[in-house]
């Protein structure tokens, strides 16, 4: 089964003629995605790879039962381009992204709300792989392989970190939500849908210091998580009042920390590592132990 | 990208919102000829980037332009919570009969923008929130709509604003929003919204955060960036397009990744704790898929920062290819000998990933003998705090 993306997922993407879109594209083919279709407007009749063009969403959908977006439009036009995604209710939207200004995804972001079609993925996010099933944005396919651990984090090379440290368990689906002040799915949004997952025995939750997004998970794990979940925070160290390259990487303050993160997890049953290997120990003692 | 009041207040003339306007002063001179021009009473604050300026002794009154000339006096050069005062704000004062707050928001908890308000301004509004929370309006404004007048009164009344100014705070809502969006604003705060003698409502103060992301289409915007308070090393680093920031340790760190370069903050940290408590000395994030040009880069800053002791490279390479990565550090290290500046420092390199044989072999063969290749990342960072400490 795994979550929001599966062998049967057709791809389109948004942005495919660009230098990133060729490259990810072919990435993601040869990770067994998938791509069905790209989407560059005045580009429609092209093919990449044997891939057909498309100058809308909608044609692309129409023609070829594409069910997931992903778009590497740049800064600029990305949020025309998640509108039209939107607008052809496309049911998984996976901005890959980085730059996107806040005003923009808070307009997008209340669109798809409205639309209520639309899941959003990121923005500045390296998207999801459901190993050996599909791969939909930039995470490297052949870090790891198919298995039962379900992963979301905030951070993209955390995320490959922490693949590469459990391998050889192997992975239901990883999900890197994005480091933005804004984002379409969540931490919670993920753990409901392991939890949901057949396929997923434990799950790992990668949070970063900033905002509050992990004390909220901490209270939904509480109430609604019943499969072992293991955390990991990083920027226990990090000084108060700096932006740690995430926009959302900021300690002002008391809340926020990774201490006062660990603290609400561990409250809610979650066994935190202090790095990314205790963590990957953590997750090993958890599935030996079933 | 913080903005100083002044600068906030100009922002908020241009859109409607009704301001006391002053003069930038960065002398006592500048500032007595300042007052001697406004005419009147003066208020003389402190422009720094930080909150609490009245407490700290940088905001005073002046009844006269010798006065004025002797507060600018007292408040430039003062420390405030670790930023110096540079230049000072000289503007009429007025008088006051009652203070009020309101500002607007990015809300990441709800996606979305929210509104706050309160009759309670002039003292720090995370006091009312906790001391006097039924004081403090909170209303969520939605990104596609926006404050209408609607929405405006809404908050306005909801802060329960006394009739006499209410359609003057729904109108400066109203403009505050056009600030917001117009702008590219995370925040826009105004503490305190003031009533003075006449009966007008004007913004004593303003607090603007401004989205780096939407610089490009504020050219405009360029103009306010004050480079005078930021470190040398990190300028530098901006110049390379680098994100970088300076911390207070000997361990000199460069990732990809800023979540990854986080953790290796962490690790380095706890790995210190064995070697007598040495700790990272800067947060380098190289990003996704660099190049060897960025590596070289990156290492080039980390390397001339006089705190460094030794550095650690850690990279996972999904996007970026090892192999750049370790001809990055072998250029680096070529070009920073042909600059005649040798390094002397060693360089711990953890390197995974994408290529990763590659960039070893590369890095193994290169004959540099201060580059010492680590297998994991917590032996790596073993390793760089023992080598920063001289054990």
């Amino acid at each position: 089964m795994a979550i929001f993306i599966t062998a049967n997922s057709k791809i389109l993407v948004q942005g495919m003629t660009g230098s990133e879109g060729t490259k990810h594209t072919r990435r993601m083919v040869a990770s067994g995605s998938n791509v069905v279709a790209g989407v560059t407007p005045g580009k429609g009749g092209q093919e990449v790879d044997g891939i057909p063009v498309f100058n809308n969403v909608g044609e692309a959908m129409a023609a070829t039962g594409a069910d997931v977006s992903v778009v590497f439009v740049p800064p600029k036009f990305a949020k025309a381009a998640v509108i039209e995604a939107i607008d052809a209710q496309i049911p998984l939207c996976v901005i890959i992204t980085e730059g996107i200004a806040v005003h923009d995804t808070a307009v997008f972001f209340q669109y798809a709300q409205n639309s209520g079609k639309t899941r959003l993925v990121g923005p500045n996010c390296p998207g999801l792989i459901s190993p050996g099933l599909s791969n939909a944005g930039i995470i490297p396919g052949d870090i790891t392989q198919k298995g039962r651990i379900g992963l979301v984090s905030k951070s993209g090379t955390l995320t490959y970190q922490m693949m590469f440290e459990l391998r050889d368990l192997g992975f239901s689906s990883c999900v890197g939500i994005g480091g933005d002040p804004i984002i379409g799915t969540t931490h919670i949004d993920c753990l409901a849908a392991f939890e949901a997952d057949p396929d997923t025995d434990v799950i790992v939750m990668i949070g970063e210091i900033g905002g509050d997004a992990e004390e909220r998970a901490a209270a939904f794990i509480k109430n609604h998580v019943t499969k072992p979940v293991i955390g990991y925070v990083a920027g226990f160290t990090a000084p108060e009042g700096k932006t740690m390259g995430h926009a959302g990487a900021i300690v002002s303050g008391s809340s926020g920390t990774a201490a006062a993160k660990k603290d609400a997890l561990e409250a809610a049953g979650v066994r935190v590592g202090k790095t990314p290997s205790e963590a990957a120990r953590l997750v090993r003692e958890v599935l030996a132990s079933r | 990208m913080d903005l100083y009041e002044y600068q906030a207040k100009e922002l908020f003339a241009d859109h409607g919102v009704a301001v006391i306007p002053g003069k930038v002063c960065f002398t006592p001179e500048q500032a007595q000829d300042a007052a001697a021009e406004i005419g009147s009473m003066v208020v003389v604050k402190a422009q720094v980037k930080t909150g609490g300026r009245g407490k700290a002794g940088g905001v005073k009154l002046a009844n006269n332009p010798s006065e004025a000339r002797d507060r600018a006096q007292d408040i430039l050069g003062l420390d405030i919570k670790g930023h110096i005062v540079h230049k000072v704000l000289v503007a009429e004062a007025a008088e006051i009969t009652a203070e009020y707050y309101v500002s607007f928001l990015l809300d990441r908890t709800n996606r979305t923008f929210l509104a706050m308000a309160s009759v309670e301004g002039g003292v720090e509004i995370e006091e009312v929130a906790v001391n006097n929370p039924e004081a403090l309006a909170m209303i969520r404004v939605d990104a596609i709509q926006g404050c209408t007048i609607a929405k405006a009164t809404e908050i306005a009344d909801a802060a329960k604003f006394p009739a006499e100014v209410r359609e003057q705070v729904i109108e400066m809502l109203c403009n505050l929003w056009k600030v917001l969006v117009e702008e590219d604003a995370t925040l826009v705060e105004v503490n305190p919204l003031a009533k003075i003698a006449d009966g007008r409502v004007l913004a004593l103060d303003g607090k603007v955060s401004l989205d780096d992301n939407a610089q490009y289409r504020h050219e405009s915007h360029l103009a306010l960036v004050d480079n005078s308070q930021t470190d040398a090393i990190e300028l530098r680093a901006k110049e390379f397009d680098l994100n970088y920031v300076k911390l207070a340790g000997e361990v000199g760190i460069v990732g990809n990744g800023a979540g990854l370069v986080m953790s290796t903050l962490d690790v380095v940290a706890y790995a210190g704790e064995e070697f007598g408590g040495v700790k990272p000395a800067n947060f380098l994030d190289i990003g996704g898929g660099a190049s060897a040009q960025v590596m070289a880069n990156g290492l080039d800053i980390v390397l001339g920062d006089p705190d460094v002791k030794a550095v650690f490279v850690n990279v996972f390479g999904g996007i970026t290819a090892c192999d750049a990565v370790a001809n990055g550090i072998v250029q680096a290290v070529a070009m920073l000998a042909e600059r005649g500046e040798p390094i002397t420092k060693p360089i711990v390199c953890r390197i995974d990933g994408n290529n990763a044989i590659e960039g070893r072999r590369i890095l193994d063969e290169s004959g540099i003998a201060l580059i010492e290749r680590v297998e994991t990342m917590d032996d790596a960072a073993r390793r760089v705090a023992q080598l920063a400490a001289g054990k």
